[in-house]
């Protein structure tokens, strides 16, 4: 169908509120566009609260001109909340890929994505000293997966994105999901953590 | 050296908000009066933090009415103005676009559609206003708006808008909506010298030979900024050439056709369409903003389908481009207008076509962009 060729790439991230759910998404965007010469369009949903309620934002990647600006079928599905994971999981591809972090999720019993990888991105954040910096983390172990976004430039969009000061940090929780993703792929070949 | 601020060269992933903020300050935008409402409170915001770094000014106003007559004053002032609402806003801010029409005053509204009426859906989008931008202020009148379908595209229409506005001498619209307004996308700054501008055309008359009111076979009057020694009247009165109000039929005929034949003598100029697949198509879909991408994706579906299936994209929804609906209402099948509302463009494509191809809706109240399933489903009733 139209829309969903292999060129066009879509990616949802979901949690809460105060997350950074936005925040993953605007440096995809600007790794995919600014930096890699792509196109791409994020848009958002989000509760009326600053903080706690449901934040999802997606973001669709392609090298051609991007017309219908919203997921169709994710291709990549970014659960760092139990409630925004629930609500989405339905929506990815046969053979796309689930992302959750495992201290916060818990996958259904009956879900049928083959391709699910786990880490402990909050915890890892936390050990980095910063809970905040969950997203970046969550963000590396991305890049291990998202073909259709340089690694480079992923690093590039999180220097111009993040609070000056905060960059070392940023970068740093960046490398840590980065360098853990590649650990899971090497330990487990090509199959699913499960 | 503040100048150097203005226009911002280069590649960004920027919000549609955003990038019409940038769009204004490209076009030469010193002066922005507005008051928050969600969809459009980021261009405000925007304006706040960037026409101080230019030497411009930002006011937040008591409310839209005050909001809507600072940027008329600001424009007989000398300054390139503009200010953004939403929803209750644009309704607020009737009452004084008729007068900036009146006035003849080059200035810039923007609307980030919402679902309506009333307060209705401020988070949401709409298309639901396209009738009130014709109709919305009191007396006869033409307006001219813009309806942009993406950041990049807010971007340059927002200088396109503030450019039609010198060249015609009248406030111009420029109606985006929610999803346009908050989606992020690439946007490309040219660099200031490649930026065409449309400076405002002042009277080269002595003071004393000038009238705000007089013009030539274009319809267009020339402009003075008030303090320079020209002795100007404005009035939302009925007036004459001098801008003195006369209260009879004869005058208000003069006026009335003045401000009416000013924007339809030079539809020409302003109406920009895009066409798609139009060269075979037997279904036309009409449709603008963000419902045009939708209505893409249906039309791609149809013709991979083998429907041959097109699309009439209104860049400039008004005026409205009678003359292009018409002509294809010769040669196709129908019409299929897609647009998030219950049928208001519809309507001049129902009026166009004249009976000569079919018409069809795909309506929406508002708060999500149409399935493309749905508007599928019409092009193959359409085709039929």
């Amino acid at each position: 169908m139209a829309g969903t060729t292999s060129s066009r790439k879509e990616v949802r991230f979901t949690g809460f509120g105060g997350q950074g759910m936005v925040v993953m998404g605007y440096i995809l965007g600007r790794a995919a566009t600014v930096y890699d010469g792509n196109n791409a369009t994020m848009t958002q949903s989000y509760g009326p609260e600053a903080r706690g309620g449901a934040s999802s934002t997606q973001v669709i990647v392609s090298p051609e001109k991007i017309f219908y600006p919203y997921v169709i079928e994710c291709d990549i599905l970014v659960g760092m909340s139990q409630e925004g994971y629930e609500k989405h999981r339905h929506n990815i591809k046969p053979d796309g890929i689930l992302l959750i972090d495992e201290d916060l999720v818990v996958t259904a019993p009956d879900e049928k994505t083959k391709r699910i990888y786990k880490i402990p991105a909050t915890r890892f954040a936390e050990e980095l000293g910063r809970k905040i910096v969950a997203n970046i983390v969550m963000l590396g172990f991305f890049s291990a997966f998202a073909d259709f976004v340089s690694e480079e430039s992923l690093r590039k969009a999180v220097r111009d994105s993040v609070p000056k000061g905060t960059i070392d940090l940023n970068l740093k929780a960046f490398d840590k999901g980065r360098a853990y993703a590649e650990q899971i792929r090497e330990g487990s070949a090509l199959s699913s953590q499960g | 050296m503040a100048e150097d601020r203005r226009v911002l060269t280069g590649e960004h992933f920027m919000s549609g908000d955003h990038a019409c903020a940038e769009g204004g300050l490209a076009a030469g935008c010193s002066f922005f009066a507005g008051y928050p409402i969600t969809p459009s409170t980021e261009i405000a915001e925007r304006m706040s933090e960037r026409l101080p770094e230019v030497g411009g000014m930002f006011i937040q106003m008591e409310d839209e009415l005050g909001s809507m007559n600072a940027i008329l004053g600001a424009a007989w002032g000398g300054w390139k103005s503009m200010t953004c609402t939403s929803g209750p806003g644009f309704s607020l801010m009737m009452e004084n676009l008729g007068l900036g029409i009146v006035l003849e005053t080059p200035t810039v509204l923007v609307n980030i559609q919402r679902g309506g009426p009333s307060t209705g859906l401020p988070t949401l989008p709409g298309q639901a206003d396209m009738m009130q931008a014709r109709w919305g202020s009191h007396g006869d009148y033409e307006i001219i708006a813009l309806a942009p379908n993406s950041p990049q595209e807010i971007f340059d229409l927002t200088v396109r808008a503030f450019n039609l506005a010198e060249e015609f001498r009248t406030p111009v619209l420029v109606m985006s909506d929610e999803c346009v307004g908050h989606m992020t996308e690439k946007v490309v700054i040219p660099p200031k010298d490649e930026l065409e501008i449309t400076p405002r055309r002042y009277t080269k008359k002595k003071p004393g030979e000038y009238l705000p009111f007089d013009f030539g076979e274009d319809e267009i009057p020339e402009m003075v900024t008030a303090g320079d020694g020209y002795r100007i009247h404005i009035t939302g009165l009925t007036h004459d050439r001098r801008g003195y109000p006369v209260i009879n039929a004869e005058a208000q005929d003069w006026m009335v056709r003045h401000l009416i034949n000013k924007i339809l003598k030079n539809k020409h100029r302003i109406i920009q369409l895009e066409e798609i697949n139009l060269s075979d198509a037997e279904v036309v879909l009409v449709s603008y903003g963000i419902s045009s991408r939708v209505a893409h994706r249906a039309m791609d579906l149809a013709r991979e389908d083998g429907i041959k299936a097109g699309m009439l994209r209104l860049i400039t929804v008004w005026p409205f481009c009678d003359e292009k609906i018409r002509e294809l209402a010769e040669r196709v099948k129908a019409f299929v207008t897609v647009e998030m509302n219950m049928g208001q463009v519809a309507l001049e494509v129902e009026r166009c076509a004249c009976g000569k191809a079919g018409t069809y809706l795909v309506p929406h109240a508002g708060g999500e962009v149409h399935n493309p399933d749905d508007i599928y489903q019409v092009i193959k009733e359409a085709a039929k």
